[in-house]
């Protein structure tokens, strides 16, 4: 089953334990945005996120599914408030771990200030449930990528794990050409797009954990190992993490700073036949570029 | 937006599930959420639309999905993005297959 041709509710229902996923806020309770209806624009019943609890191998986790088919994933005022109150539970409840489904644009423009709150509202949860001991473990392989405020909330959780196909980014394709020009970044240049968001890339530099094949099974797996992996380390963001990660930003920079194509990149990083990465498999990937990625983990 | 109101007596098929929802509200597409509500024995359907002024097929469509389905104490509620009637007959066929405890395949 491909995790990136289902919505958020068949990946829900096929990534977690059979018959164990109960929802909170489900579209019968018809909890929809407050803002899309004054602009006379179509709403949805989940607001495009899906919330609640299951289990994964057994444990008791929290999770939040968002839709990148409603609005392209985009965080209103109710889509936010709705992660932040299952976050905020799984701490009450004392969760094994918090799962995330990401797939979003970012920040829902129609909704202004209040979307933008919201994206915050999520960060910070994020960082309370981890500061509670709860792991929050990131997946992202949908169409629509990981963008905008949504890609900064992934990176505040502990592990992220993406597929070939994902793309975790700030700004999109379309915005940075719109900004500085098609010189700058071709977004019709799909090739080029996948090799700087995509997650083989994002493997190499240390900005996802795991990478797996696009299948429901093999991120499902990945969870249950990265939930583990973080069990045991610390699962609060401490200093010294976020100084090691600042010390790997500033790597990067004096490192790549000055090259133009990803594929300079990993041919810096002593990758062989850099030109040949985005064709091969992924488990023939990971064997080969797995000791040259940087700040493996 | 437009909302169109459908309203379907003597059905005989009853629901044994309480809701479910099916679609997605992007383009082209839409979601339903059908329910087990009591309606005064009716099928009631209510239509959210982005694309106005299509009242007529809407009918037409309805009027066909419940000559197939002939529900009973049933609430559907749909958020449309523009969706054709082959997609909105589809769904609503996948709505209450789903909601019966059938998938797509075995559906009779």
């Amino acid at each position: 089953m491909s995790y990136l041709e289902s919505n958020a509710r068949e990946r829900v229902h096929a990534l977690f334990d059979a018959d164990s996923f109960e929802e909170f806020l489900p579209p019968s309770a018809r909890v929809v945005s407050p803002h899309l209806g004054q602009l006379n624009a179509p709403v949805s019943f989940d607001d495009g996120v899906v919330i609640g609890s299951a289990r994964l191998a057994g444990n008791a986790v929290f999770i939040g599914a968002q839709e990148g088919g409603f609005m392209g994933g985009a965080v209103g005022e109710v889509h936010g408030a709705k992660l932040v109150g299952m976050l905020r539970r799984a701490v009450i409840e004392h969760a094994h771990a918090v799962v995330l489904l990401l797939e979003s644009g970012g920040v829902r423009l129609h909704e202004a200030n209040a979307g933008l709150i919201a994206v915050s509202e999520v960060m910070r949860a994020v960082l309370d449930t981890r500061a509670a001991g709860v792991p929050v473990i990131v997946l992202i392989g949908g169409s629509n990528g990981c963008f905008g405020g949504m890609g900064i909330v992934a990176r505040c959780a502990n592990t992220i794990v993406m597929s070939e196909e994902a793309r975790l980014a700030m700004s999109g394709p379309e915005v940075i050409e719109t900004a500085n020009g098609v010189e700058e970044f071709d977004s019709r240049d799909r090739a080029l797009v996948w090799r700087t968001t995509g997650g083989k890339h994002r493997f190499l530099l240390g900005d996802c954990q795991m990478i797996v094949a696009d299948s429901v099974p093999a991120f499902r797996a990945a969870a249950i190992t990265g939930i583990e992996t973080c069990k045991q380390q610390e699962v609060a963001l401490s200093l010294t993490a976020l100084e090691q990660e600042q010390h790997l930003l500033t790597q990067r920079i004096s490192q790549f700073g000055t090259l133009i194509d990803p594929v300079d990149i990993w041919k810096k990083l002593g990758v062989p036949q850099p030109e040949l990465l985005p064709l091969l498999e992924v488990d023939q990937f990971i064997a080969t570029v797995d000791h040259l990625r940087l700040g493996a983990r | 937006m437009e909302t169109l109101n459908y309203r379907f007596e003597n059905g005989n098929r009853h629901l044994n599930n309480p809701a479910e929802l099916v679609g997605v509200v992007s383009s082209g597409n839409l979601e339903v959420l059908i329910e087990s509500v009591p309606q005064n024995g009716a099928c009631t359907i209510e239509i959210k639309t982005a694309a106005t002024g299509f009242g007529a097929i809407w009918q037409a469509v309805m009027q066909d999905f419940h000559n197939r389905w002939q529900l009973a104490e049933t609430r559907i509620t749909i958020n449309d993005m523009g969706a054709t009637p082959a997609v909105v007959s589809l769904r609503l066929d996948q709505a209450v297959e789903t909601i019966l405890g059938k998938t797509a395949g075995e559906a009779s």
